[in-house]
């Protein structure tokens, strides 16, 4: 089927031929990118980012077709990969896994097909199967905020954490943050699970601040958790004594950052638009000469008020 | 003596999650973190006093997480276009809360009138909008969130953060609710035959009522106060988003059973419905006060209270007859 050129996307190669400014691909190229579904607001960041993604790279270089598809859970996202196979006979998958285990035979089927693979923030339980690797940095996440505190209360102080939900990612955020503040005067009160959830968080915090007279610094390991703390913490006055470090780099708290008027000091990045890295990466391996495989390790700086503008996207939902 | 454990249950396990709370934490019983519970519980308090109704007369709705959602996704937006059209910041908020009330209503009749003249069991009309509501939220928000613009949302924060007399709002609005709701389910005419619908239909058709009118009117009792739960949620985090109101049809039910309500039908208790909910958040509350249980076991303390609470209620009375 790939030889038939549709007659828009023919007269689309036409006008780049003429122009010859626009690189055109020797044949066309799908590429599917599979993704979870806009859950809660740092997955619909994601989504928002892999259709930006598509229009721009889709713009740029005809007879490449970039298929989305948003899947909301395991299960459903290894039928989506066998619908991509069978269906549209994709030349290359950009996943992002639900989980790492259920989905690696899954992927390891679609790299039978002779698709090309690159796989985004999780891996697969068997790293041969991939060509790319686009990894965030969750301990690096927590450590980055760790040390934050831990340098900014050198002298000591009291912090509570808040975390998501209970996963693999939790866990290594949870264990880089207590490396980061390692060795440190800071003392952690006690985290709880707020499910990178909003509410969850305010309710959280309420009880936190119930329960310690005393709170310096809040670790939230996500933006929504830190917004949701601080209203908590404004309902009770006690926005003075404390100040928070969010996490993923939400819009309306990196306007807060940048702004420097929010209780939320620094957030750190975790980006959403990771997703856009990796496929960009992979529409790189049919259109450019230079080679794309390997491991691509994107790390998690803090966002403070001098950096915070390059991190701010207008329209995206998160 | 004999005592009533169908009215007493509840608040037996009430009481002891007291005990247990202030032996747990001495600020337990402040002031603030009373406030705190009694606010928290009247979101499901609310929609459970709604969900009463709903399961007294046979059906049962699992919709509401989802259509409150949705409600506050619609709120927002509704308020954010009315503000640039008018500086009149109280109208703008009025304006939000009747379109809540009146969407509320409507979401309810849409279930009701599916539910009787469509004839399709509730369990599946409900299951079949709750996947609408939530997917129309997360259409709205565009997979993000819904946020309430600056200027109205500090003219609508006191209907979620202001008291009267050092009662929250929230609080009043649950209280007024629930005598409201006590009264009709109790001594009317409309309250008696939801309970005789629920026990037996057939009998009740017979009797000349109208059981697809009563259902009908369950259900929109039920969209009211989640429209109500909605209108007092929407100040609170000025935002809403796919995540809003996850598995809250879950906690009302479960508010609603501990509470004493026949979950086949036939027999609605509105203060044990009041003392579900506050069992509920008082479950949170207190592990959130403690870290001698592992955050992962969090399910499973609740799983065990819930059980308890209604063995207390059914497993006890049963065994004294």
């Amino acid at each position: 089927m790939k030889f038939l050129i549709k007659p828009v996307a023919a007269a689309f190669a036409l006008g780049a031929m003429a122009l010859a400014t626009i690189p055109t691909l020797a044949a066309d190229i799908t590429i599917g990118v599979s993704i979870p579904s806009a859950t809660h607001g740092w997955a619909g960041g994601m989504n928002w980012h892999a259709a930006e993604a598509k229009r721009r790279l889709e713009a740029a270089n005809p007879g490449l077709k970039i298929i989305i598809s948003a899947s909301g859970s395991a299960t459903e996202q290894a039928n989506a990969l066998e619908d991509m196979v069978s269906v549209q006979n994709i030349d290359a998958l950009v996943i992002l896994p639900f989980e790492s285990d259920p989905l690696t035979d899954p992927v390891r089927r679609v790299k039978e097909s002779g698709a090309f693979i690159t796989v985004v923030d999780r891996g697969l339980s068997d790293p041969t199967i991939r060509n790319i690797y686009v990894a965030g940095d969750n301990p690096g996440f927590g450590r980055s905020a760790g040390q934050y505190i831990a340098k900014t209360l050198s002298d000591g102080g009291k912090v509570v954490a808040m975390r998501g939900i209970p996963t693999v990612i939790d866990d290594q955020r949870m264990d880089g943050f207590l490396a980061g503040i390692k060795g440190s005067k800071i003392e952690l009160l006690d985290s709880k699970h707020a499910n990178w959830n909003r509410d969850k968080a305010f309710e959280v915090m309420q009880d936190f601040l119930t329960r310690f007279p005393k709170i310096d610094a809040v670790w939230a390991a996500d933006d929504d958790m830190a917004l949701g703390a601080l209203e908590a913490i404004r309902e009770a006055g006690r926005e003075t004594e404390m100040f928070l470090v969010g996490g993923g780099g939400a819009k309306d708290v990196v306007a807060g950052v940048r702004d420097g008027n929010s209780s939320i000091a620094v957030t750190v990045l975790y980006p959403p638009a990771m997703i856009a890295t990796a496929i960009d990466l992979t529409a790189a391996r049919f259109i450019s000469n230079g080679p794309v495989e390997g491991i691509f390790n994107l790390a998690s700086p803090l966002i403070t008020k001098e950096n915070a503008a390059a991190f701010y996207f207008a329209k995206s939902p998160y | 003596m004999i005592i009533n454990w169908k009215a007493a249950g509840p608040l037996i396990a009430l009481g002891a999650l007291l005990v247990l709370g202030t032996l747990i934490n001495g600020n337990f019983l402040s002031t603030g973190n009373m406030t705190n519970i009694l606010t928290r519980s009247s979101f499901i308090g609310i929609i459970a006093i709604g969900a009463t109704f709903v399961i007294s007369s046979g059906s049962i709705d699992l919709s509401v997480g989802s259509m409150a959602a949705f409600i506050a996704g619609v709120m927002i937006m509704f308020m954010n276009t009315l503000k640039d059209l008018t500086d009149l910041m109280w109208l703008v908020v009025l304006a939000g809360v009747l379109a809540g009330a009146v969407l509320g209503m409507f979401a309810g009749w849409l279930n009701g009138i599916l539910t009787t003249r469509g004839k399709i069991e509730a369990f599946i009309v409900t299951l079949g909008t709750m996947g609408i509501y939530r997917s129309l939220v997360t259409y709205l928000a565009d997979g993000g969130t819904l946020s309430l613009n600056s200027q109205v949302r500090s003219m609508y924060r006191p209907v979620y953060y202001g008291d009267i007399l050092g009662i929250p709002f929230p609080v009043i609005i649950f209280a007024a609710m629930a005598v409201l709701g006590y009264v009709v389910l109790n001594h009317t005419a409309y309250g008696r035959h939801v309970q005789s619908v629920g026990a037996n239909e057939h009998v009740a058709r017979y009797s000349a009522i109208s059981t697809d009118r009563v259902k009908i009117i369950a259900f929109m009792i039920q969209g009211a106060c989640v429209a109500m739960a909605t209108i007092i949620y929407v100040p609170r985090l000025g935002s809403a988003s796919s995540s809003t109101g996850v598995l809250w049809e879950l906690e009302a039910i479960a508010a609603v059973i501990i509470g004493g309500t026949l979950l086949k039908g036939g027999y609605g208790r509105i203060g044990g419905t009041v003392a579900g909910a506050l069992i509920l958040t008082l479950i949170g509350n207190i592990l959130n006060l403690t870290d001698a249980i592992s955050n992962y076991l969090n399910g499973a303390v609740q799983g065990v209270i819930i059980i308890a609470a209604v063995f207390l209620q059914r497993g006890i009375g049963k065994k004294q007859k």
